[in-house]
């Protein structure tokens, strides 16, 4: 081949892999869903990274005159059970939210990743040892589990982060031993094997790229239950410990004065509803380009 | 098939071995002494905690203890309440254990018989505005934290109409809001794998060879459509048995019901140690009981599992 020839192919090579990529990445922009996702979830990143300017009230001061006051101009959500404005605690509870559920979800997928890939490629007792360890955190009805290591570690921001991140990657280690499995037989792998690649590179370099696309469709799914199951184990008083204000404390605020306040459990809740909404937007609209396939 | 039943529950037996081992773990290190929580606030000396020590066998090692515990199991012996004294934590879970199985089980029936059909019209009647209502309607379902549904619920209802109780299960009006609430999330998911496998069927080559010999549209729909259609959610249904008996901790405690979620969630903040084991092993075995059944059935119902 002449030298004109391997530089023509390259720059083919390198067009062919550009369009790949604006394919999918004009799929995604087609997408509304996704686009007004990754709209809401920015809004939210900027209202959590600079609550502490934009927020109308400090969300920890409580204020007697105000106790339960219903939604004015000067506080539209309404002030809680000791007379916080609602609105500031849900701005700064954005903060826990998303703090959460995106370090949550890296961890679980890291460690997913890891797992399921050391699964598929050795197969044998490493599998055997791996899948039991899969199947028996699948098992457990997920509360249970968070509860339960909570109540061992103590409620805190970082533990809730942590107990999260080590329950929730099983789904994740699953999908990727299944796909690892069909990958260690390509031709490239055992090209990439033949040529005297370590494992470890044979997994980083060449399965686990390959196998990433149905990770990050599911992680990005993920991240909206992440944040529910965060919220419901601060409601249960077991998650984000007071005074910080985080969504799923509010909602419990919330339901302890149901009768005489009914407003302070209707912010949090919608907040909550639209964050989670937003990311699973997202998470759809990245299966739809990633995997055409499974488009509908 | 036999083999494969047997391989299954073989499987099974393992994971709920390990859960036992791991959950044992986890209490053994529970912070805090076991024998102090359990007197509360009363004055007690250091000689009469070491009697509830050694009656509890607080004293023993790891192994010891783990050991006491799984060969009780064996013989069918949940132990005693530490919180409640004297209560055997049979009798405490098999009356909530009723509770729990009678929410869980209509708020799945009514979820299927909702969602399987909606999913197969919608798919039928594709950009139709049914289509768009249970395709919305069910992205809402399971963004929406279904427990602020109850709350929200327990407000307009019961609060501000008083049509239902807000609490308890005294009578049946009182299994309206939970058993609704916990089927929502149920039938987002159902109806929009439903609707997704529909089309996947409706595009096949049979369901063209049935239209070509004329046979009639419902009889395609219910004879090769739905049947086909329905294996994946059978699947689901299993998948899910875990993230509903979750769903039930936190429903429970909104509505007060009176079930194994409530008197999980008290044994947790109690610290009652045994009582949390029994029923977190309970969950599990239900879970992996569950796994079990979809397996065989989707066998059962799709022969070329079988082959494999």
């Amino acid at each position: 081949m002449s030298e004109q020839a391997i530089v023509s192919s390259r720059l083919e090579h390198q067009t062919e892999r550009l369009s790949q990529r604006q394919r999918t990445w004009r799929r995604f922009a087609k997408h509304k869903g996704a686009l007004l996702g990754i709209f809401i979830v920015a809004f939210l990143i900027l209202v959590a990274l600079t609550a502490q300017w934009i927020a109308p009230y400090d969300p920890n001061k409580t204020n007697l005159r105000l106790r339960g006051a219903s939604p004015t101009m000067a506080h539209p959500f309404g002030n809680d059970d000791i007379g916080r404005d609602i609105l500031s605690r849900i701005m700064f509870g954005a903060r826990v939210a998303l703090l959460v559920g995106i370090t949550s979800t890296t961890i679980a997928v890291s460690i997913g990743v890891m797992v399921g890939a050391m699964a598929g490629y050795f197969g044998g007792w490493v599998d055997f040892v791996l899948s039991r360890l899969i199947d028996t955190l699948m098992a457990f009805p997920i509360l249970a589990l968070l509860l339960t290591l909570s109540a061992v570690l103590g409620p805190s921001l970082r533990n809730v982060i942590i107990i999260v991140g080590v329950t929730f990657w099983a789904s994740y280690a699953r999908v990727i031993r299944a796909e690892v499995l069909s990958l260690r037989e390509r031709d490239y792998v055992l090209a990439a094997r033949a040529s005297g690649a370590s494992d470890k590179r044979v997994i980083l370099q060449h399965i686990v790229p390959n196998a990433i696309g149905p990770v990050i469709i599911l992680a990005s799914l993920a991240v909206g239950g992440v944040i529910i199951f965060e919220s419901a184990l601060s409601f249960l008083g077991m998650g984000i410990s007071r005074p910080t204000p985080s969504w799923g404390t509010m909602l419990s605020d919330g339901r302890d004065h149901i009768r005489n306040y009914p407003h302070i459990a209707i912010a949090p809740g919608l907040a909550i509803a639209l964050t989670v909404l937003a990311f699973n937007l997202i998470g759809d609209g990245l299966r739809d380009a990633l995997d055409p396939r499974e488009r509908s | 098939m036999i083999s494969y039943l047997i391989k299954r529950i073989l499987q099974g037996g393992l994971v709920l071995f390990m859960v036992t081992f791991f959950t044992f773990t986890v209490m053994y290190f529970m912070p805090g002494d076991p024998a102090r929580t359990m007197v509360g606030q009363a004055r007690v000396t250091e000689a009469q905690l070491e009697l509830i020590r050694n009656k509890w066998n607080l004293n023993d090692g790891f192994l010891e203890r783990y050991w006491s515990w799984i060969s009780n199991l064996a013989t069918g012996d949940l132990g005693t309440s530490m919180m409640r004294p004297g209560q055997p934590i049979k009798d405490m879970i098999q009356s909530a254990s009723w509770m729990t199985l009678q929410l869980t089980t209509l708020a799945m029936v009514i979820s299927l018989l909702i969602a399987v059909p909606v999913g197969v019209l919608a798919a039928t009647k594709r950009n139709s505005i049914l289509d768009y209502i249970s395709t919305f309607g069910s992205t809402l379902g399971v963004a929406i934290p279904n427990y602020w549904i109850g709350i929200m619920a327990i407000v307009f209802f019961s609060v501000n109409l008083g049509w239902l109780p807000p609490y308890g299960a005294d009578s049946w009006r009182a299994y309206i809001l939970p058993v609704l609430v916990l089927s929502i999330e149920e039938m987002a998911a159902v109806m929009r794998l439903m609707r997704g496998t529909t089309i996947e069927v409706l595009g096949q080559d049979y369901v063209k060879t049935a239209e070509a010999k004329g046979l009639h549209r419902n009889a395609i729909l219910t004879r090769h459509v739905v049947r086909n259609a329905l294996l994946p959610v059978i699947t689901l249904i299993g998948y899910r048995m875990a993230f509903i008996l979750s769903g039930t901790i936190v429903i429970e405690t909104v509505f007060s019901w009176p079930g194994l979620g409530q008197l999980f969630f008290d044994a947790i903040t109690n610290k009652d140690l045994q009582v949390v084991q029994a029923i977190v092993l309970l969950l599990t075995c239900i879970v992996v009981l569950m796994n079990i059944i979809t397996d065989m059935m989707y066998a059962v119902i799709d022969p070329r599992v079988r082959v494999r």
